[in-house]
């Protein structure tokens, strides 16, 4: 009777405890947050570990709105941070989304979707948040949008949430689902080193040449620690490149398309999509969370059936990958989009169709996961 | 590699909040895919009661990589309570098996099942209730070929807080001889090899 061997790094856990493991590896030492089922292992395992980092602190606030604020804050200071949620905790943390989309702070929500709106169902899974996410704070701004589908991508995922928050000076919001958060399984932990972690770019010139705000290539500035001895105003006010209000409608446009061109211009870097058996696919499911789970073996049955079937699987929700799903709407002539919604990215996926395929809808708001015999039967049946 | 080769071997436990179901999942699983080497997803689902509501823990075991992490139809249905025995009983395939606790399952659906005393034994011989589920895990051990005594011994051992450990091997032993002797041909009933 031969055991595997367990390598040291190999442990059964929770998707939730694998954010907690990609948070420490990318190098977070902030966690500010407010229980709420099913993120709550988040807040626990951050609770129980970032005592034990270097100058790491975890807060429990009073509520979700401190808890942004919070997580915020410390970017500002030079952290990398972090809050989780759920439904109505995401839904208090609305306006200090578009208040570090505006004063550009690295930050990583995790949102753990359950059954809504309002308290809704607490312990199902449900993705209804995905649109909330995209636009859930008022006013035009570009967001990342990232989800997982099993316990080693939220560990993955998670670390690239961070490397994205850093690179492009951006709030990244990590929806995750009941089911993935949930689910334990296997999860190999990497050494820390084996990972490509990003670091916000830091000024190099003196304090006093420092325009806060500059533009530049990447459209993205440097951004020092608040008491590095760099000293700059910080404003949700709309401002000019030195971080003052202004409504002077040339520094009013420059800041707002800044801020959205130093997300579009890198859509190739942020816009991650796994294709699965879709090489000759003539049907096709476009899913993402737990629910690219049941997808993946409703294509292996319809191929089993002689369908020819595939799958592409969004990793990265928002920027819409569009590329990778007009693909698959050219060469297939019907799309299947499962959600548990009533089709919050299957409109995105009908926005985007310009030509004849056909965009199929699956859904299911009872907080049960979508099954694999669900989205079989218009895998067959086209 | 693991020693059996297994194609989504399902497995559902379910009961009661408070009746540590979602622990013994996770030894369970735990023991499956550290241990023992096998792709393992163990799901739960449970009501927002801290106790007395529905609760249950699933495993699906495999020697492949598992996509959809939910039980499709159980190949073994544990049922510590009556109201999941009726409730998930239809779940079970026909060639699937069925094991319960005496104690609280008065009425099976159908005469083919395994059976034993479970809570009544954690109370009698151990003088504690709640570790009736490790009483089940040990009777589990026996019943399902891919795990051995040892590795799940281990994993008890790892995974409890070290003061109740000792309580809690006495309890898998207990159940492990239970159903050996009550079942001996028990493991030569299931289909896969």
């Amino acid at each position: 009777m031969a055991s595997k061997k367990r390598a040291r790094n190999e442990i059964f856990a929770q998707g939730n405890d694998a954010v907690v493991e990609g948070a420490l590896l990318a190098g977070c030492t902030f966690f500010a947050g407010y229980p709420i089922t099913p993120s709550t292992e988040i807040a626990e395992g951050m609770a129980a570990r970032l005592p034990l980092v270097p100058e790491g602190v975890f807060i429990q606030m009073e509520d979700e709105i401190a808890s942004l604020g919070a997580a915020i804050g410390a970017s500002l200071a030079g952290r990398k941070a972090m809050t989780a949620t759920s439904g109505p905790g995401f839904s208090l943390m609305q306006e200090h989304i578009g208040y570090a989309c505006m004063v550009e702070a690295p930050v990583v929500i995790v949102n753990v979707m359950r059954g809504g709106p309002s308290t809704g169902l607490p312990t199902s899974p449900a993705q209804g948040d995905v649109q909330q996410a995209r636009w859930g704070t008022h006013g035009d701004h570009p967001i990342i949008v990232l989800s997982a589908s099993n316990v080693q991508e939220c560990l993955e995922m998670t670390v690239v949430a961070f490397n994205f928050a850093e690179k492009y000076r951006t709030p990244v919001i990590l929806l995750l689902d009941e089911v993935t958060a949930h689910t334990r399984e296997r999860l190999t932990v990497p050494e820390s080193g084996a990972l490509e972690i990003f670091n916000r770019v830091t000024p190099s010139m003196p304090p006093e040449w420092f325009v806060p705000y500059e533009d530049g290539l990447r459209g993205v500035p440097p951004m020092p620690a608040i008491g590095s001895g760099y000293r700059y105003h910080v404003t949700g006010l709309t401002h000019d490149k030195n971080g003052f209000p202004t409504s002077r409608p040339e520094e009013i446009q420059a800041l707002i398309l800044r801020l959205f061109r130093k997300i579009d211009q890198f859509f190739y870097d942020i816009q991650i999509t796994e294709g699965y058996a879709l090489e000759d696919a003539e049907v096709a499911v476009v899913a993402y969370g737990s629910v690219a789970r049941s997808a993946r073996l409703a294509v292996d049955l319809a191929r089993q059936q002689g369908a020819r079937a595939g799958l592409l699987h969004l990793k990265t929700l928002f920027p819409f990958p569009r590329p990778a799903v007009e693909e698959v709407l050219r060469r297939c002539h019907t799309v299947v989009v499962p959600e548990m919604n009533m089709g919050q990215i299957s409109r995105e996926v009908k926005r985007v169709n310009a030509g004849p395929a056909k965009v199929r809808t699956v859904n299911r708001i009872d907080g049960q996961i979508i099954t694999p015999q669900e989205i079989l039967k218009p895998l067959v049946r086209g | 590699m693991p020693a059996w080769q297994v194609n989504r071997l399902e497995i559902r436990i379910s009961g009661l909040g408070g009746q540590g179901v979602i622990t013994l999942g996770r030894i369970l699983g735990q023991t499956l895919a550290l241990e023992h080497g096998y792709h393992v997803a163990q799901t739960q689902s449970y009501g927002p009661e801290a106790r007395g509501g529905a609760s249950r823990a699933d495993v699906v075991v495999s020697s492949s990589p598992i996509s959809y992490p939910k039980p499709m139809s159980l190949d073994l249905l544990v049922a510590l309570s009556q109201e999941a025995c009726n409730q998930y009983y239809r779940d079970l395939k026909a060639e699937g098996q069925l094991l319960v606790d005496t104690t609280l399952v008065s009425q099976t659906p159908s005469n083919r099942f395994w059976g034993l005393p479970f809570t009544a034994l954690a109370t009698d011989k151990l003088g504690a209730a709640q570790a009736m589920n490790m009483v089940v895990l040990g009777a589990l051990t026996h019943f399902v070929p891919l795990l051995t005594p040892k590795a799940v011994k281990t994993t008890v051992a790892q995974v409890l807080p070290a003061k109740i450990v000792e309580l809690n091997l006495k309890a898998v032993e207990l159940g492990y001889s239970r159903a050996k002797k009550a079942y001996a041909e028990a493991r030569s009933q299931w289909t896969f090899s």
